[in-house]
């Protein structure tokens, strides 16, 4: 999955590389609040977790067998900004040190291997622990889900860079369908591995899984034959932060999380409706049709996002697909967003009064 | 620097590729493959004249041919990917050796094989000229991040060591008579993984504290600053300039 120098053109690997050095400058920033300055040794420990634990094959049967990514479990376990920077140091070093992956290529590889899987997972991963019940059972559905669809929203990634960028002219539908088609499957081991190897932490040292922060049961004291709350003093919390401060930091970190899962849903509608409409066939039958005329028209097609909106009519379709999916993204996150912030004030407004009496009481 | 971390890659010599200053070296591979990647690949002579320059530096560097060329397996799976090529891709076909293969799937595959053979020689060669522990030095002086230097560092110097529990454990398995044969024994290897990160994770917090206990205040110190003199900088960029100026012959010619 490593791209080689050459396999992406000069110009798209350079704005790769901008987009990767961009992320990871946020990252730096990013696990530098996670972890302050404990950075450098966990962080470099996860990245050289992650390194071991894709030499970690795992046997598929008849003498082949497969490995671990990473990026979701790295996400998971560690935080997405810690994610990032691990994966991406992995990275580094493997094209430096062991010649995998090109040099040039190394935006190319950051931006698909390591933003996209970790950004993709921890936004469902987190998606779907809000939504699921509390339990450590839907930690382990929500680690799978989310490396489930990692990878291949990491192919998809790949194959939008192919499409501004590739040197080969293979038709896009037959890169999108081989490169989704053979991730989704890579995705299904991954997903079982991560589950399986997330269930494994929660079940001893719940307390370092970082998706799972803040779904820990509550200390209850059992008096004269009642469950308390017990007294919230005891919280273990970070020492040189005064009590007022968490609340804006989880309200910071929601925000973040928000627009991250924002931002991904409004790509994949765009961009993934805008593909998977175009019918591989049709898309042949195109390139035969034109002829050589083939190689400009794939570049009017692939400029269209960046470029003005007037293209030909050929993609018009697609295009206006991926509009309305985008549209309909933004509609939806209106209208759920409403939804749910009139709920929670109503609930909040409802504990806080039934707080206040029973505090009195006690 | 005896007791320092060394990679199978690196190649022990006191060649002048050897004494150059790390720095000088990682800019020279990198601007070298930028000039790779942009050459036309219509001028098929322009990459014979790159390989030849490669040679020229292993040569210098006292590399031996067969151990550049057995290096240079990593990238097997893209040849394998770039065979395929000229049978998937569309445009004008030619008939070869009774298959029809595509002319642009040749013309793709040719380019990708190029230049991702360039590019993974000239890696091997910077590996194998330089240590680890220079190439983190070299990085730094690059500019890169002090912050993500130093992770890379901490993976690169306890990466032996997590790999170490690994196969500690891989025995310990094996002495009680485990053997993964399916996907039915992914449950205990995954387990496995969740004790090495574990195992990592509580690691790296004593490394923490240990630093701290040392006065570790969020950034390394450095003892060892590397400079480069002019000579030497010439000297390391001759390999891109004269890659550049193949490349300026290959577009006008």
């Amino acid at each position: 999955m490593h791209a080689p120098d050459g396999f992406i053109n000069a110009p798209v690997s350079a704005a790769a590389g901008v987009v990767a050095a961009g992320a990871i400058a946020v990252s730096l920033r990013g696990a530098r609040r996670e972890l302050d300055e404990r950075t450098a040794p966990l962080a470099g420990l996860v990245a050289a977790f992650i390194f071991a634990v894709q030499m970690l094959n795992f046997p598929v049967g008849a003498g082949t067998s497969g490995h671990l990514l990473g990026g979701a479990l790295a996400a998971i376990l560690v935080g997405p900004y810690t994610g990032v920077l691990c994966v991406s140091v992995v990275l580094l070093m493997q094209a430096v040190l062991f010649a995998d992956g090109g040099l040039t290529a190394l935006g190319v590889n950051i931006t698909t291997m390591a933003i996209t899987t970790t950004v993709v997972a921890y936004a469902l991963f987190r998606g779907l622990v809000k939504l699921l019940p509390r339990g450590r059972r839907t930690l382990t559905a929500a680690s799978f889900v989310a490396a489930l669809l990692s990878v291949p929203a990491s192919a998809v990634v790949f194959t939008l860079l192919y499409a501004v960028g590739g040197t080969t002219d293979v038709s896009l539908g037959k890169v999108a369908t081989a490169m989704v088609g053979v991730h989704l499957l890579i995705g299904l081991g991954e997903a079982v591995i991560t589950a399986l190897t997330v269930g494994a932490v929660v079940a001893v040292r719940p307390d370092l899984v970082h998706g799972a922060r803040g779904l820990r049961q509550k200390l209850k004291l059992r008096v004269n034959g009642e469950l308390v709350d017990a007294p919230q003093a005891t919280e273990p919390g970070p020492p040189d932060t005064p009590g007022a401060a968490p609340s804006p930091v989880a309200a910071r970190s929601r925000r973040t999380l928000w627009i991250t899962g924002l931002v991904t849903s409004l790509v994949l509608a765009g961009f993934v409706s805008f593909y998977a409409s175009a019918d591989p066939d049709g898309l042949e039958k195109v390139a035969t049709d034109h002829g050589i005329d083939e190689k400009a028209e794939e570049h009017g097609l692939t400029g269209s996002p960046l470029a003005d909106y007037g293209v030909e009519d050929v993609d018009d379709d697609r295009l206006s697909g991926g509009l309305a999916g985008v549209i309909g993204v933004g509609a939806t996150v209106v209208a759920g967003s409403g939804v749910f912030w009139a709920v929670r004030r109503r609930r909040t407004g409802e504990e806080a009064e039934a707080a206040d009496p029973s505090r009195t009481s006690v | 620097m005896g007791a320092g971390p060394e990679h199978k890659l690196y190649r022990h010599g006191h060649s002048p590729v050897h004494a150059l200053p790390p720095h000088t070296k990682l800019a020279a591979v990198f601007a070298f493959v930028v000039v790779v990647v942009s050459t036309p690949r219509e001028a098929m002579w322009a990459f014979a004249l790159y390989a030849g320059l490669l040679a020229a530096v292993a040569r210098t560097a006292r590399v031996p041919a067969g151990f550049l060329l057995k290096r240079l397996l990593i990238e097997v799976p893209f040849v394998a990917f770039a065979v395929l090529l000229p049978f998937v891709a569309e445009g004008e076909r030619v008939d070869v050796l009774g298959m029809s293969l595509s002319v642009g799937g040749l013309w793709g595959a040719w380019n990708v094989l190029a230049k991702g053979t360039l590019g993974v020689a000239a890696s091997v060669l910077l590996a194998a000229t330089t240590e680890l522990r220079e190439l983190l030095l070299g990085l730094q002086r690059l500019k890169l991040p002090p912050l993500l230097v130093q992770i890379a560092s901490f993976m690169v110097r306890y990466g032996d060591v997590i790999t170490d529990e690994m196969r500690r454990m891989r025995i310990a398995r094996e002495s009680r008579g485990f053997e993964a044969r399916g996907i039915r024994h992914w449950g205990v290897l995954a387990k496995s993984a969740g004790a090495l990160f574990i195992r990592s994770y509580e690691r790296g917090e004593r490394v923490h504290l240990a630093m701290v206990s040392r006065g570790y205040a969020g950034s390394m110190p450095v003892i060892d600053e590397v400079t480069a003199s002019r000579a030497q900088w010439s000297y390391a960029l001759a390999l891109p300039s004269a890659a550049l100026v193949v490349c300026l012959l290959g577009w006008t010619l």
